[in-house]
């Protein structure tokens, strides 16, 4: 899924998941904790989407108005529409989110962005409850939609994780790569996954560089006990680009399971020159060109221990760990 | 009160006390009685109407599953593949070859003066001709300046022009959709198959944001056809309803030569299940004789020719990939449960047989949950129900409305690709319902096939295929059975088969006034008898007027 373009299109993340995997609490959690960022989030319909009353300014038709910038339009059976709709905003958002139906397969959400030019597909999230996961895997009618759904992801996110032991978190990510193996696949609690790791936002790296910021909140209405064994602290890592490198190349290199990152952004120059932007989310990468006036270097994201970059980034000189 | 009573050739009444009558008297719309005019003498005074006296009555036809937003598309070109005929009677002769196709649509081309405007096509079938492919560079031989669509006969697939892709911004490299197929150059071909792709081009060619949707112009086309096909009750099984829809369907219906009965159902999409509930529950009061609401329908799976039906194995004959589900499977059994606990009937989309499947698994919980004893709800299509699957929606009370039509359009692509010999020849297997209990009815999906319960009956008796073999020699019905599907089978599906479906006592004066007898005549020419009209609610609707 490489892709080179000369704009900076809206970026957009697919959260995929059958009913019940987190996908609402996961909006719920980027929409508290958008820190300024404007999101555009795009729902099948308001049902179960529990937004804080505070933070609603206005309801017209299918679009609330969210304080901070922020709204939520339910597109019903007409996803296509919302976006070009979206995209049409007079002022448009920092960054849209789809929130596919409980069957749809989300990677042919993302095949659908490709015909909208000024939008570009920032990654896949699919969302599974640990603790069901296997047991609807076995369903006659559902096995395949749900492993279609994982095999569509970039980062799979193994969410209720407080619910089973580490061994059955493990057992479940071992099945998961028999379906997916080039998807992250990240184990969580409240789908509570950094904002940076699924939006285009910068990576921040933390004082001491190790902090569990898929835990930077906890929900109010939290009742289950959270056991410390599961909590995913994550690692970044800031690289220094000193040289012109083959940007297609680096993010190609960073994107492979043999890095392993969750998320990485940042901005080189190349052979030629030109300064470009990475994103990588998971698998997936994307080289576009930069802003002008920013400074080269990137930051990654991934699981403590999970992950490494030295091996990486030995083949490109003046890549290095600042 | 007046009392007409109404002489004929021959009356099918479909009530088997006394199945043919010479006279039915008519009084405020609705059926006084039936039988010999000595008989229906005793009401009183009458108005003796011979107009008939040449001609054959059926109790009104009853289309239990079509769109009636093929009043809308009437206003497009057709380009079909067969003859049909228009809501005002003129019979658009089928084109044969895509040459065929572009030289109609350059015809329409010349007669348009401002440049710009779109040029707007429906109804083509590629199956049918030699060079399947259909591409942006035949009909640019039309227009490059204006854009161009054309709509498939299956409603899921366009093609459109290059100008139209450049509108949409759809001419260039780096599409990566399986619904935009590429040509060598990288750029799309100009078919475009499924909503997502279809609509974001197609607006700027002619088709609005709501395809679905009727107007009130296309309404009015709609019952055109009804009058034309001795339709007086029809469904519109996919409605949205919006407010603006529903204000229209009565105002539009209520008006005194409107020539049908409207049964729009609320389709689940696009909403949760409770609020789904909320808004029939809502729109169910507002409902008039003509336009009734109250239904609801419940997509469960795609299409078996776009490989997006949901099969049980060994799944697709070509070895495609299983389909997509429409639903979750807990929201229907969400709709269900409710639906059941507030009397709202359901009617189900399945076409492949797991979907089906699906669909029993969770009526069968939900009834247990919520006993209904007569909850009429219908699969929708099931084209590929077995045996057993019926055996058990008999026990369930489950009705089926089978798509007949399917046969003569698609059954030779069934057979040689999509299920293969086996499955292909007991696809819609009206005899095996029947023999096993499951009320029946048959429909067209109009617009996907046309309007015509006539051709539908004629479908279902003779299962022949457009390439002319008869597939499923097992599963044919029998003439009489045929037309019992298409009047009282299709109003029992609805519920309604206490009003109308038969011409008997205290019934709706709705008759389909035919040219021939249906009963007498050969059952290879059941499709080819002449439809004069119809009697609506007492009022009498001349195809010639319509």
């Amino acid at each position: 899924m490489p892709e080179h373009t000369t704009t900076s299109p809206l970026p957009v993340t697919v959260i995929g998941g059958y009913l019940g995997a987190g996908k609402t609490t996961l909006i719920n959690h980027l929409l508290n904790n958008a820190n300024g960022m404007r999101l555009a989030i795009l729902v099948n319909d308001f049902g179960d989407l529990a937004i804080d009353a505070a933070l609603i300014e206005s309801q017209e038709g299918d679009v609330i108005s969210l304080s901070g910038g922020c709204i939520c339009c339910s597109y019903g059976n007409d996803l296509q529409a919302a976006l070009m709709d979206t995209n049409k905003m007079p002022d448009p958002p920092d960054h849209v989110v789809i929130e596919s139906s409980g069957v749809a397969l989300p990677g042919a959400i993302g095949s659908a962005l490709t015909l909208i030019r000024a939008m570009r597909l920032h990654g896949i999230v699919t969302l599974a409850d640990v603790s069901t996961l296997q047991q609807h895997a076995t369903d006659k009618y559902l096995a395949d939609t749900i492993e279609r759904q994982l095999r569509d992801a970039d980062i799979i996110v193994l969410n209720k994780s407080d619910l089973v032991c580490a061994s059955e978190i493990d057992a479940v990510t071992t099945w998961v790569t028999t379906i997916n193996a080039n998807a992250r696949v990240v184990p969580t609690t409240y789908a509570t996954i950094a904002n940076m790791v699924v939006l285009d936002e910068q990576p921040q790296t933390s004082a001491d560089e190790q902090s569990p910021l898929a835990l930077n909140q906890q929900p109010q209405n939290a009742v289950r006990q959270n056991n410390d064994n599961h909590t995913q602290h994550f690692k970044t890592i800031k690289l220094a680009a000193t040289q012109p490198v083959d940007s297609a190349k680096l993010a190609t290199a960073l994107a492979s399971d043999k890095c392993g990152l969750l998320r990485a952004k940042g901005f080189v120059q190349n052979q030629s020159g030109n300064l470009h932007t990475i994103q990588v989310v998971g698998r997936r990468w994307a080289v576009t060109d930069a802003p002008t006036g920013v400074d080269c270097g990137l930051v990654c994201i991934g699981r403590d221990g999970q992950w490494q970059i030295e091996e990486i980034i030995a083949g490109f000189d003046g890549i290095s760990i600042a | 009160m007046l009392t007409t009573i109404y002489s004929a050739e021959n009356i099918i009444t479909m009530n088997p006390a006394r199945p043919f009558v010479t006279h039915v008297a008519v009084q405020d719309g609705r059926v006084l009685g039936a039988g010999s005019l000595e008989e229906l003498s005793g009401f009183g005074d009458y108005t003796l109407d011979d107009r008939f006296k040449d001609k054959v009555l059926m109790p009104g036809l009853v289309e239990g599953h079509s769109h009636a937003v093929e009043g809308k598309w009437w206003r497009y070109v057709y380009c079909g593949y067969f003859d049909r005929m228009d809501p005002h009677g003129k019979i658009w002769s089928g084109l044969q070859t895509i040459t065929e196709v572009v030289g109609r649509l350059k015809e329409i081309e010349q007669t348009l003066t401002d440049p710009t405007v779109p040029l707007t096509g429906w109804a083509i079938d590629p199956i049918y001709y030699e060079d399947k492919n259909i591409t942006r560079h035949h009909l640019d031989e039309v227009s490059t300046d204006r854009p161009i669509a054309i709509m498939h006969a299956s409603g899921h697939i366009m093609n459109v022009n290059t100008k139209a892709l450049e509108l949409a911004d759809y001419l260039r490299t780096g599409i990566e959709h399986d619904g935009v197929p590429l040509g060598d150059d990288g750029l799309p071909t100009g078919e475009l198959k499924g909503p997502d792709v279809m609509m974001p081009v197609g607006q700027y060619a002619g088709f609005d944001q709501n395809l679905f949707d009727f107007d009130e112009q296309g309404l009015v086309d709609f019952a055109r056809l009804c009058v034309r096909t001795g339709v007086t009750t029809a469904t519109d099984l996919a409605a949205r309803l919006g407010d603006d829809v529903v204000e229209t369907g009565i105002d539009v219906t209520a008006k005194s030569d409107f020539p049908a009965r409207i049964i729009p159902l609320r389709f689940h999409h696009g909403v949760t299940p409770q609020e789904l509930i909320d808004q029939v529950q809502r729109l169910a009061p507002m409902s008039t004789d003509r336009f009734r609401l109250g239904k609801i329908k419940v997509v469960a799976d795609g299409s078996i020719q776009g490989f997006s039906a949901r099969l049980r194995w060994p799944g697709y004959y070509n070895g495609a990939e299983n389909g997509l589900w429409y639903i979750a499977p807990e929201q229907m059994r969400e709709i269900y449960e409710k639906a059941l606990a507030a009397n709202i009937q359901v009617h189900t989309h399945t076409n492949g047989d797991e979907a089906t499947d699906l669909a029993l698994d969770i009526l069968q919980d939900a009834l247990r949950k919520h006993p209904h004893p007569d909850h009429r709800f219908t699969i929708q299509h099931g084209q590929m129900i077995n045996a057993a699957q019926y055996r058990r929606m008999a026990k369930l009370g489950v009705c089926v409305n089978h798509f007949a039509n399917h046969h003569f359009y698609w059954g030779d692509e069934h057979y040689r690709l999509t299920v293969g010999p086996e499955r292909a020849e007991r696809m819609n297997a009206c005899r095996t319902a029947l023999d096993n209990g499951v009320p029946l009815a048959i429909h067209s999906d109009a617009p996907v096939t046309p309007l015509g319960p006539l051709f539908t009956a004629w479908c279902a008796v003779n299962r022949i295929t457009s390439s002319g073999r008869t597939q499923g020699e097992h599963e044919k019905i029998s003439v009489a059975e045929a037309l019992y599907a298409i009047t009282i089978g299709a109003a029992y599906t609805l519920g309604m088969d206490d009003e109308i479906g038969s011409i008997e006592a205290g019934k709706h004066a709705d008759f389909a006034v035919l040219e021939k007898d249906p009963t007498t005549c050969d059952p290879l020419t059941l499709k080819d008898i002449p439809v004069w009209g119809t009697v609506q609610g007492g009022r009498v609707f001349a195809a010639a007027d319509a």
